[in-house]
């Protein structure tokens, strides 16, 4: 079979002495932040991004990709010991992982969401590596037209998972797109943009936009909040689940699995959508709709099964097509970049080792946070004592390093700040930065595609239409905007981030 | 007539967004747009920045219709020592050296916080410059000068 054969080289790559270091240190960088609450893994991954360029392409990889799924695990540590998401995906698993804490199951609680997302994260392991070789044949048969249209299905997605007003968040990806193309036009060379300073003729630093927009302005929106922030933290006894509770895991996990996979490949923010999803499915086929948001298991086992799934399996578009599907996807894509890997349906056959290297690490590195996660909670407990304003001077620094060292190009580090402001006032705004920064990864694959097409078309835009692949993506498009813009879709869509925030 | 009653936060918004957009749009204007068969670099530019001009009247018009809430209360106090650390480090970080320049950027930056106390500050920036350097300039091998020219003797 060519899927063992290949996951045995997957395995092969990943488990050399090397990778596994660099993918324990990504699980737990990723679990340490995803338990400090106020710095994300996008941020972080941002950071670190620069100081990844002396390692191997595979091991800076593996060891990013540990982070992103780490940073979900810790999240939900933190979300059921003080009721407090680290990240906004186990947001969710607050309602009733808190509850079980104040009936004094936390650790029973905290061990349903590991084993959960161990099994989520078993599966959709193996579901990448069904689903990435065909979806890769596909791909190689794109031309600028489907690319295009693609990135357009991409840009829609992002903007029907974001929160609040869709004209906003289509507005963003405009801003993000028109930021994007800051810099030296590719056909004429031409200088885009740039208010004649040299120093951004090779674009934008996309390290600076992620670090301001993620990091710098959630430091400030997070020292608005100094004075009231208290931590109320539900003691861990006893790890094991009982065998009633084993009993009612099962079924939701496995439910969560199977939309979490589904809603990860989506692109847009997987992970979020799917813990919700999976919540509000639980709660409709319980038998006791009545024990969620009181410490129900099906509310924890779910959500943190689907949010795992979702991590993973968001992979699938990175992988085979080159398209991020959510913000930490579009950094993974710089760092290929600066690796030297163009990212696309080539790196599977190109380079084999890579792509089934990441895929083989995730479950490894799934199967590291499930064994140390568990007897290290105490430690994670503690950090989580660690004050807020000796944090951020710290992250602020390490935001400084981290851009410094991708150019040496001190103008980066005032777009840092300036982006950092921008990130700010439109968070003030109501607006939310992930369709900016897909739309500023994308900005310049989306021109250079619809130039070429229109060039091989001898301007002929019915190109777009003609075409099948691209046509049937550009009407998936259309779909999800009409559906988003439905008067019912959208009740319904503000009634679920309104249950969020 | 009913009192004029508005969504700040979204006219802002809108606003801000058609400002951007007109911006994008007349430096667009001053590059070669091209054709639709080979566009210039002025074209998708000009095209988008269209778009984020019309949804920000979108943004604007809606905003005038309903009432929404205020503004939160903004971080003077966090954006004025946050956002002025990078551009310090930025500025310095080749003069000084990255030793101190990471130091005083470090040292900023603890002030955003109401809770910080000077004493603390120092402690926490040299704490955590020693670490930064033995990490990032003697670990990692980044090619930092660890003092720069301006505090050479």
């Amino acid at each position: 079979m060519d899927l063992f054969s290949n996951l045995a080289l997957g395995f092969a790559t990943a488990g050399t002495p090397e990778n596994l270091f660099f993918c324990l240190i990504g699980v737990l960088l990723g679990t340490l932040i995803g338990v400090l609450p106020g710095i994300g893994a996008t941020a972080t991954i941002a950071m670190l991004l620069p100081i990844t360029f002396q390692l191997e392409p595979v091991s800076s990889l593996i060891m990013l990709a540990g982070i992103y799924y780490g940073a979900q695990y810790g999240g939900s540590t933190t979300a059921i010991l003080i009721n407090m998401p680290g990240e906004s995906s186990s947001a969710v698993t607050a309602i009733d992982g808190y509850q079980m804490a104040r009936k004094g199951r936390a650790g029973a609680a905290l061990a349903i969401a590991a084993l959960g997302s161990f099994f989520a994260g078993t599966v959709s392991t193996f579901l990448v590596a069904i689903f990435a070789p065909p979806l890769t044949a596909i791909a190689l048969q794109f031309g600028s037209a489907e690319y295009f249209s693609l990135m357009i299905v991409g840009l829609v997605s992002s903007i029907a998972l974001a929160h609040g007003s869709v004209v906003k968040a289509l507005a963003m990806v405009a801003l993000g797109l028109l930021l994007g193309l800051v810099g030296t036009d590719i056909y004429t060379g031409t200088p885009r943009f740039t208010l004649g300073i040299r120093e951004y003729a090779d674009g934008l630093n996309f390290v600076a936009l992620a670090v301001g927009v993620f990091g710098v302005a959630e430091i400030m929106r997070n020292l608005e909040g100094e004075s009231t922030r208290t931590v109320l933290m539900a003691k861990v006894s006893g790890l094991l689940p009982s065998r009633q509770e084993f009993k009612e895991m099962i079924a939701p996990v496995i439910r969560g699995t199977a939309i979490g996979s589904a809603l990860g490949i989506l692109p847009g923010g997987g992970a979020i959508l799917a813990s919700f999803a999976s919540y509000t499915v639980e709660k409709r086929m319980s038998k006791t709709p009545e024990e969620f948001g009181k410490g129900a298991v099906a509310g924890v086992a779910g959500p943190e099964s689907a949010n795992n799934a979702g991590a993973q399996t968001s992979f699938i578009p990175l992988l085979t097509l080159g398209i991020p599907a959510n913000p930490v996807m579009a950094l993974m894509i710089g760092a290929m970049i600066i690796q030297g890997i163009v990212p696309g349906p080539n790196v599977a056959t190109e380079q084999p080792a890579l792509f089934w290297g990441i895929i083989a690490s995730m479950w490894i590195g799934n199967l590291m946070l499930v064994i140390l996660n568990l007897p290290l909670i105490g430690l994670w407990v503690k950090l989580l004592t660690v004050p807020y304003y000796v944090l951020f001077p710290v992250i602020m620094a390490f935001c400084s390093i981290g851009v410094y060292s991708v150019n040496a190009n001190v103008y980066d580090l005032y777009a840092v700040a300036f982006f950092g402001l921008i990130g700010y006032v439109l968070a003030k705004l109501r607006c939310e930065p992930a369709p900016l920064l897909l739309g500023f990864v994308l900005g310049p694959l989306l021109e250079e595609n619809l130039r070429r097409a229109m060039i091989l078309s001898r301007g002929d835009p019915t190109t777009f239409v003609t075409r099948p692949i691209s046509a049937i993506l550009l009407a998936i498009a259309v779909a999800v905007l009409i559906v988003v813009f439905l008067p019912s879709v959208k009740k319904k869509r503000e009634e679920v981030f309104v249950e969020e925030a | 007539m009913k009192s004029i009653s508005f969504d700040t936060t979204n006219a802002i918004c809108g606003a801000l967004f058609v400002a951007t957009g007109a911006f994008f749009a007349i430096q667009s204007l001053g590059l070669d747009l091209g054709t639709t068969v080979r566009m210039g670099p002025g074209y998708f530019p000009l095209v988008l920045a269209g778009v984020l001009v019309l949804l920000g009247a979108i943004i604007f018009i809606q905003a005038l219709r309903v009432e929404g809430e205020p503004i939160d209360p903004f971080a003077w106090r966090g954006m004025l020592f946050i956002l002025p650390a990078p551009v310090f480090f930025g500025l310095t970080v080749r003069g000084l050296g990255f030793a101190p320049s990471l130091f005083f950027t470090a040292f900023i930056a603890c002030f955003a916080s109401q809770k910080m106390n000077l004493f603390f500050a120092i402690i926490l920036s040299l704490l955590l410059t020693i670490f930064s350097v033995a990490v990032f300039s003697y670990g990692l091998g980044l090619p930092f000068e660890r003092f720069g020219p301006w505090v050479r003797f």
